[in-house]
């Protein structure tokens, strides 16, 4: 024995996960989607992805370096929200609004209120309803290749025009970076799900909520399952570690009010 | 069959075949023993013996008038050294009796054996196992007789015996089943008629063959008796968790197994009190697993109570030089020693020895709320909430969320990425409840 015995309380066993570990996960789990945008949008969406998490991670580091605490870009957690922003962005957006976006996200959305752990919302969130209220004609012109397309959310709701499902669920439509691959965002939350890193019950409350809702109204309820920001806001946003309830239940209802604010915001 | 268990849980990595097929053997008799004179919960012992004594193996050196409480018994023959005090293995500071060994030992317990139950009443059972100082064997050292003592109010269908050792590395219930199954359900049987109970199950984990072969090939003959076989789980050994698994039974918050008619024992106290009963052997020495990957011959020892626990560490072979942290019990809810120097009590059941890369130091990170310590907590509470009512010094609320019905099982803090030490504050969180209700009362 070489050194003094170590003397701490019980247990002395830990498991093998960390913030870090979960934080990464979730960038993994979001490649799909952001591969997906690549394929779709091409260098633009890949510009405005880095723009976004460059301005996330940059003002991680700022912050943490004034509040004299420990550099905590390596948690991945400001990766993570840099990543979301981008992905609920439309790709026509100037590079400088991801940007700044981002900055917002963490800066108003997270370091505020004392960095990881302690913000009340999605920071991600945050950045994106910053950037809409204050650049509304930016967060809603979905132009593709200087070709304007409307999503197929605005066509369904003002000329009632209904896309394919199929293109729904495999890509190729108009709107946001990550809303264009259902597939795509589907395949990072079962890998989430494998590794245990998130709840289940927050989207299936989520998505079976706006399910039953749209159904309900008569409208087409595979339609709305796929189409916007659903499945990125239900795997992804609404299981947000931070700002989500922590019982069973919490979980549940939580999943079935966001679920509504869904089916009233879109029928 | 598909195994049973109780809601929610850890699965940490179990390590048991360091030790699991390392037969039961004696340790060396220790030249001098270090009794502390507190080895249960309840009312201190008055000490029987003084300085200069002669005393045998088995006599009875501490009693007390008291309900509830364990008397303590020589573990070797020998001379009273002095009685001095001693830091035991729970870090407290008690009074214990030295006994320097003689050539020999001489059994003198004044119990008589008894080979069959027959001719035992409730009461008497009761008598011998209070006399023979036997106590909870999986640590909690709860005195066995005060548990088959059922209030007159009170009825009780079931003793369960506790055969998960869902504690990793530990192997010692383990062995004590393979090798001793025959004194186990005796035991069993005595606690059932102690108790008043007509039925009896031995619940064990599915990682244990051997152990549930060799019970259920003992338990064959006996109509009502049964080995239940559970889930791999932390912490299926918990008595709540062992009843939930078992017989789908809730006891209350704050509440005992007893409320729910049941009563629950581990497999080596069931041992220990056959052989009270058929041989006359108060509760002297135990069976302990010397383990972990710091030490160098990993093994199961049966030692004599009050040894030195640096001499059973020798007898394994002793540490390895990267030994960086000596347990007593298991990792999950054992006690982190500063030295090697403490004597072995009727309750340690371990000694785990963890290497430097095992004992990384955490350094905690805020929470992200991710709820894996709400899904881990086998008792439904919601560990980040309490751990911070605690921080808080929020008595009140830590009361209104049942801190109380923490059993300390240490699975939130093992689930926790962020490292935060959930326990640690959870039980600051209890102590401070007990603090507010003794003031009031
Ligand atoms: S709160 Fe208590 S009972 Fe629950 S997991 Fe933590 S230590 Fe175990
Ligand atoms: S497991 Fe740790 S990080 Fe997760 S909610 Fe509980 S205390 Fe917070």
């Amino acid at each position: 024995m070489n050194n003094e015995l170590i003397v701490t309380s019980s247990p002395h066993v830990r498991s093998q996960d960390s913030v870090k570990k979960i934080m990464w996960s979730v960038v993994i789990a979001l490649l799909p989607a952001v591969f997906a945008a690549v394929y779709f949008f091409k260098a633009r969406a890949l510009s405005v992805i880095l723009a976004a998490v460059v301005g996330a991670v940059l003002i991680e580091y700022i912050f943490q370096k004034i509040r004299n605490k420990k550099n905590t870009i390596k948690d991945g957690s400001a990766v993570v929200t840099g990543l979301l922003l981008a992905l609920t962005l439309p790709p026509s957006i100037p590079l400088w609004t991801a940007f700044f976006g981002s900055i917002v996200a963490i800066g108003l959305g997270k370091q505020v209120f004392g960095g990881i752990g302690q913000n009340p919302f999605n920071p991600a969130l945050v950045g994106r309803a910053f950037l809409t209220a204050s650049y509304p004609v930016l967060m809603t012109t979905w132009t593709v290749d200087g070709v304007s397309s409307a999503t197929p959310l605005s066509q369904m709701k003002m000329e009632g025009i209904a896309t394919d499902t199929w293109n729904l669920f495999v890509g190729q439509i108009g709107g946001s970076l990550g809303e264009t691959s259902a597939i795509a965002l589907l395949l990072g939350f079962s890998y989430l799900l494998y590794k245990g890193y998130v709840n289940w019950r927050i989207p299936l409350a989520m998505v079976g909520t706006v399910f039953l809702g749209t159904f309900a109204f008569g409208s087409d309820p595979i339609f709305h399952l796929f189409a916007g920001g659903l499945m990125l806001g239900a795997l992804f946003m609404a299981t947000d570690m931070v700002s989500s309830p922590t019982t069973k239940l919490g979980r549940w209802i939580f999943g079935l009010g966001a679920g509504l604010l869904v089916v009233i915001i879109r029928l | 069959m598909k195994a049973l268990t109780f809601k929610q849980g850890i699965h940490p990595e179990y390590n048991k075949e360091l030790t699991k097929d390392k037969p039961l053997k004696n340790a060396k008799r220790p030249e001098e023993v270090i009794i502390p004179l507190k080895q249960h919960i309840g009312a201190p012992l008055k000490v029987l013996v003084k300085k200069g004594d002669q005393v045998d193996l088995g006599q009875k050196i501490a009693d007390s008038d008291s309900f509830v409480c364990a008397p303590i018994h020589a573990s070797v023959s020998g001379t009273v050294k002095e009685i001095r005090k001693v830091t035991d293995p729970g870090g407290n500071i008690v009074d214990a009796v030295v006994i320097e060994s003689a050539e020999e030992d001489r059994l003198n317990s004044g119990l008589e054996k008894h080979d069959s139950l027959d001719k035992l009443d409730a009461a008497e059972i009761r008598n011998i196992i209070r006399e023979a100082g036997i106590v909870g064997m999986g640590g909690a050292m709860f005195p066995t007789h005060v548990k088959v003592s059922i209030p007159d109010d009170k009825s009780v269908d079931y003793v369960i015996l506790n055969g998960a050792e869902c504690e990793p590395y530990l192997t010692v219930d383990y062995r004590v089943m393979v090798e001793k199954p025959k004194s186990i359900v005796f035991g069993l049987k005595a606690l059932m008629k102690a108790a008043g109970a007509s039925t009896g199950f031995i619940g064990i984990e599915e990682n244990k063959p051997e152990a549930i072969e060799s019970m259920q090939d003992a338990v064959n003959d006996e109509a009502n008796i049964e080995v239940k076989i559970l889930e791999t789980k932390y912490p299926q050994g918990g008595e709540k968790m062992l009843i939930e698994a078992i017989l789908g039974r809730e006891v209350p918050a704050g509440g005992l197994p007893l409320d729910v008619g049941v009563v629950v024992n581990n497999t080596s106290t069931a041992a220990a009190v056959a052989d009270a009963i058929r041989d006359g052997k108060p509760l002297y020495e135990r069976s302990i697993s010397i383990t972990g990957r710091g030490i160098n011959s990993p093994q199961n020892l049966i030692y004599r109570i009050g040894i030195n626990i640096g001499d059973l560490v020798e007898e394994a072979g002793g540490l390895k030089d990267n030994a960086a942290k000596v347990i007593t019990g298991g990792p999950m809810m054992g006690v982190a020693q500063k030295n090697l120097n403490i004597p072995g009590v009727k309750g340690t059941s371990g000694i785990l020895v963890l290497v430097e890369d095992e004992v990384e130091e955490y350094e905690p990170s805020p929470c992200i709320n991710c709820a894996k310590c709400v899904d881990a907590c086998p008792m439904f509470l919601m560990p980040t909430q309490l751990a911070n009512y605690a921080k808080n010094d929020m008595v009140d609320e830590l009361e209104e969320w049942q801190v109380l019905s923490c059993v300390e099982c240490g699975s939130c803090s093992f689930v926790c990425p962020a490292k935060i030490p959930l326990v640690h504050h959870l039980r600051l969180g209890k102590s401070q409840v007990m603090a507010k209700k003794r003031e009031k009362n």
